[in-house]
Parts: structure tokens; C-alpha cells; sequence
């Protein structure tokens, strides 16, 4: 089944063409990531799925709905987690999910959701003596406590520290297990590595690529490098590659070797090293990660 | 749960944030109390000559509990809806399934339940301790109370519908609302047939003062059906049906960027 369906999305705000054109499908259960710099339409896009803003021209369905003529009836069945949190301060942590949750017709129970979002010891505080973190962890609660089949979630991560990020992953990870999908915006590449099935990159409003975090932007099918500090007394043109299908450049003392076929040249490498007792000093065999792919494919957009 | 049985629901959790925030409790409490200690101490003996003589604390106790009242509407939802617009916490809300009526019911009942303690707190300090007289018209007070604070708080929703931001929130709305207290007889007693009365008959306030004010006019028969000021009290809910005109038009969720 799918959750979310887009088709030729466009938003413009006065002059300003927010989204231009997006396409995509997300299928119930999964977890799909927008990837992109600030500006580039992620939210915008989110909103209009939210039913927070009126799209321009295009088609969306959000659990077979229009999020644009049906907003009451979709909001029953979604979890919002805004990029700002924002919740009433002089209520406690308990008072503000147990008032949330009967807005909903099965929604969680308020210790649980406080349990998953680990704010057990926080519970009876007042929302202003929360930190920003906290915060956050209580906002992603007041999106869950509905128990939504559909999970928004808009720059879940910022601004926590290393831990609190780890135990959100944790969240997600869980939450999708139990058959929640998530659609959700991050301009963190280990995050979209860790949490989404699926991605898209985003950049001025259009998607610059999709796929998985394996496959995206042809990152399965990239050259590998191999690369390694130069022996003493051997250049670039002494390596046994020249009949394979790489090539081998150095730079400050480091050959770097690029190749499709990493198998068959590394083996010639070694046994060529191990044959002359040359050390291959500092042996690393990579792939582009997907923040090099990612700044490839948004890099004139971030650029200075 | 229906939209009434959670408009009651968010009334209640609205309570709990009203009491514990003191900044709206003394907005709300504590400036008419001393208004009315100051004005009420200080007049004890004077008398209003265009009123043929009243005391002027039969006049200034309800004037007093009209300014309570519109704090309590008025001022109040004004700057809680703005600020809570500006805060994302309204944006937060609309992405829930809570119907926009209940979220505001449970503002409004909220401002109403406040209304009625500081016109009971005034009034009965009134009566306790200057000399106040209240002839019982029990209806022409509950219906001049409930009309005018109805009023102020579609009042309070249509103008923070066209404040910019929460910073510029203390200065719209009181900048809107002293002078127009000033015009209508709230601190002092203005002739209506003077400058000063024709131009606050412009506005709503004037009319909210002399319906609650009827209502202690001692100089009307006693009984019931009396008290009343009708015609006031038609300008008022005019005032206050163009207002949730307004507000129902112009309300914002989203803070502006």
C-alpha cells in the first residue's frame, strides 16, 4: 500500500518557486528521508503533506486522502513533530500528553509514550523548565501519542548531543518496526544512512536523486578508491595496472588508485607488493560516502 | 470525544495555565483592584453632578468591574492568541485533530470563568467597603457581563488577528485600549453630552460601562426586568459580532516569517 503518493508537486510563494516539480511515492511502513541544504523545499513540502499549506499545482494523497481537502480526517491519522518546539509552558510534561491524547480516538497511553521518549524522571515538570532537548523529546511524544500510521517528522535531530540523537534513532527505528511509516527531513547524511529505507536529495526544489542510502546518486556503482602512502623509490607509472581497467594518480605522497573493478586490482596490487617486498603503507580501500555523493549533487547550492 | 465535551476539556488544562502564570494574573487581577482601591478611596465623598447626585463610587465600582472584565477578555486573548501564534504552539495544535472551535472554547470559557471571579471580587468590594449599593438586578448584571465579555473576546481574537508579532503585541493592544478607556468614562464619569462622551460613544466600551453600570443605577425602579441598558447592550454585541466577523476571516495559525 502506499502511504504517501506526490506527483508533479509545485509551491510558489509570490516570485519564489519553492518546489518545482516533485515526484515520489512512499510505501506504508517505510521510512523515507528528504535529504537537502536549509532552503531547498524540504519543509515546504512537508506542509503541504501536513495539510499546513495549499499546494500550487500537482497531486497529493496522503493516506489515499487530499491533505489540501480533507485535512480534518488526515490529521486523525498522522503525527506532526514541527522543526520548532513549541508547547505550552506552564503545563507538565504528563498534563500536556494526557490533554493531547484525547484529541485522538485510540491513542497511547501517556506513561508509555513517556517511557519512549525518556522522560520518566521529567514527567511532573513544568514545559518551560525543560531543556531544549527535552523539549524536542516531548514535542516527537505529543507526534506519537496519537498512535499515527503516518509519522512527520521535520529535523528530529538538531541540536541534540551525540546520546540523545542515538536513543531518537532508537525511537524512529522502533516506531517504524511496529508498521509506523515516517517521512522525515534531516541535513544530517548519517542520519538518512541510519534511519530512511528510502531517500531523496533535495536542492532548489527539485530532487537531484533517489534511492537507498547504498544506491543514491550512483553510489554503488562509483569508482573505488584505493589508496596508499607511495613506497620509497616507486612512482605512479611503475604499478602493474597499466593493462587494468583504473587509474592511478599521486598527490603528497599518497597514490590513489580508482577503479571499477576493486577485485582484480587489488589482488594485482598485493601480490605485485608482496612478490618486490614493497609495504603498502596505510591501505585504505573506500567508496564516496554518501556526504560526498550528497555534496556532489548539491555542492553548487552549499557552496560559499 | 464532541467538539463542546473538548472545548470543556481544554478549559480545564487552560485554567491550570492561567493560575500558574502570574504575569496574566496581574494584568488581570491585580490592576483593577487598585484602580479601585486608589479611585474609590480617594472619591469616597464626591458626588457626580450630571448624575444628579450619585455617589461616584455607585458609578466607579462598575466601571471598574467593565475594565476588569475587558482585561480579562480583551487584553487577555489578544496578547495568549498572539503569543501563542508566534510561538508555534497554535501551528502545533492545528496538526491535530482538535477542532479549531474547541481550541478556542476552551480559551473563551476560560476568559469568561475569569470575568465573572474579578467582576464578583469588585463588585463585592464594593458593596463591602464603599458604600456601594446593588439594587438586585441579578439578570440586567449576568446579561450586561455575559454580552459584553463575549464581546471583548471576539474583540481580543479579531485584533491579534492583525498583530504583526508577539513583541508588537503589548503596545497594539494597549495602545488601542487606554485611550479609548480615557474617552469612555472608566476612571471618571464623562456627560455624555460632552466632547469626550460623543466620541466614546464611537466605540464599544462606553456601552459595556453604562449596561453593567445600569445594573447598580440605583435611581432605576427596582424588580425584575429592570436595569437594563438595551440599547447599549445592542451596540455592544454589534461590536462584538463585526469583531468575530473579523476574527473568523483573518485568524492565523502559522506565525508570519
Amino acid at each position: 500500500m502506499v502511504a504517501i503518493a506526490v506527483d508533479g508537486l509545485r509551491k510558489s510563494f509570490g516570485e519564489l518557486e519553492a518546489v518545482r516539480g516533485v515526484s515520489f511515492e512512499v510505501q506504508e511502513g517505510e521510512v523515507f528521508a528528504l535529504l537537502g541544504p536549509n532552503g531547498a523545499g524540504k519543509t515546504t513540502i512537508l506542509e503541504i503533506l501536513e495539510g499546513y499549506q495549499v499546494r500550487t499545482t500537482g497531486s497529493v494523497s496522503v493516506l489515499g486522502l487530499d491533505p489540501g481537502a480533507a485535512a480534518d480526517a488526515v490529521r486523525h491519522r498522522i503525527g506532526i513533530v514541527l522543526q520548532e518546539a513549541s508547547v505550552e509552558p506552564y503545563l507538565t510534561v504528563r498534563e500536556v500528553l494526557t490533554r493531547n491524547a484525547a484529541y485522538y480516538r485510540q491513542p497511547r497511553g501517556v506513561d508509555e509514550v513517556i517511557v519512549l521518549v525518556g522522560l520518566e524522571e521529567k514527567a511532573a515538570a513544568r514545559v518551560k523548565t525543560l531543556s531544549g532537548g527535552q523539549q524536542r523529546r516531548l514535542d516527537v511524544g505529543l507526534g506519537i501519542i496519537g498512535r499515527p500510521e503516518l509519522l512527520f517528522l521535520d529535523e528530529p535531530t538538531t541540536g541534540f548531543d551525540p546520546s540523545a540523537r542515538r536513543s531518537a534513532w532508537e525511537l524512529v527505528r522502533s516506531l517504524a518496526q511496529d508498521g509506523t511509516t515516517v517521512l522525515l527531513t534531516t541535513h544530517y547524511m548519517d542520519e538518512a544512512q541510519a534511519l530512511a529505507d528510502r531517500l531523496a536529495v533535495i536542492a532548489k526544489g527539485q530532487f537531484v536523486a533517489t534511492g537507498t542510502p547504498d544506491t543514491v546518486g550512483g553510489r554503488a556503482e562509483a569508482a573505488v578508491r584505493i589508496a596508499f602512502l607511495a613506497p620509497p623509490g616507486v612512482a605512479v607509472a611503475d604499478l602493474p595496472i597499466a593493462d587494468l581497467p583504473a587509474a592511478a594518480t599521486e598527490a603528497g605522497g599518497v597514490i590513489e588508485v580508482r577503479t571499477l573493478d576493486e577485485v582484480r586490482v587489488l589482488h594485482t596490487l598485493t601480490g605485485w607488493a608482496l612478490e618486490r617486498g614493497v609495504a603498502l603503507d596505510g591501505l585504505v580501500v573506500d567508496r564516496p560516502s554518501l556526504e560526498d555523493v550528497y555534496l556532489e549533487l548539491v555542492g553548487e547550492e552549499i557552496a560559499p | 470525544m464532541s467538539a463542546s465535551g473538548l472545548a470543556v476539556h481544554q478549559f480545564r488544562y487552560e485554567q491550570k495555565s492561567y493560575w500558574r502564570n502570574p504575569t496574566s494574573a496581574v494584568f488581570t487581577f491585580v490592576f483593577p483592584l487598585l484602580f479601585l482601591v486608589i479611585f474609590a478611596s480617594l472619591n469616597s465623598s464626591s458626588t457626580i453632578g450630571s448624575m444628579g447626585g450619585l455617589a461616584y463610587n455607585q458609578y466607579y465600582v462598575p466601571a471598574i468591574i467593565s475594565f476588569g472584565v475587558i482585561s480579562a477578555t480583551y487584553t487577555s486573548l489578544a496578547m495568549t492568541l498572539t503569543i501563542r501564534r508566534d510561538s508555534g504552539i497554535l501551528k502545533r495544535l492545528r496538526g491535530t485533530p482538535l477542532p479549531a472551535s474547541a481550541l478556542l472554547g476552551g480559551v473563551v470559557l476560560n476568559a469568561l470563568v475569569v470575568s465573572g471571579l474579578i467582576a464578583a471580587l469588585v463588585g463585592g468590594t464594593g458593596v463591602l467597603f464603599y458604600d456601594v449599593t446593588f439594587p438586585g438586578h441579578w439578570a440586567a448584571l449576568i446579561v450586561a457581563l455575559a454580552v459584553g465579555a463575549a464581546s471583548f473576546c471576539a474583540l481580543g481574537m479579531a485584533v491579534s488577528s492583525l498583530i504583526p508579532n508577539a513583541d508588537a503585541a503589548p503596545a497594539i493592544v494597549n495602545g488601542i485600549l487606554f485611550p479609548v478607556l480615557f474617552v469612555s468614562g472608566v476612571f471618571y464619569p464623562v456627560n455624555g453630552d460632552s466632547f469626550l462622551g460623543r466620541l466614546g460613544a464611537l466605540f464599544p466600551v462606553r456601552h459595556f460601562v453604562m449596561s453593567v453600570f445600569a445594573a447598580f443605577d440605583t435611581r432605576l425602579p427596582s424588580g425584575v426586568g429592570h436595569g437594563f441598558a438595551w440599547r447599549d447592550l445592542a451596540i455592544v454585541a454589534l461590536w462584538g459580532l463585526a469583531a468575530a466577523l473579523v476574527a473568523v476571516r483573518r485568524f492565523r495559525w502559522s506565525p508570519s516569517r
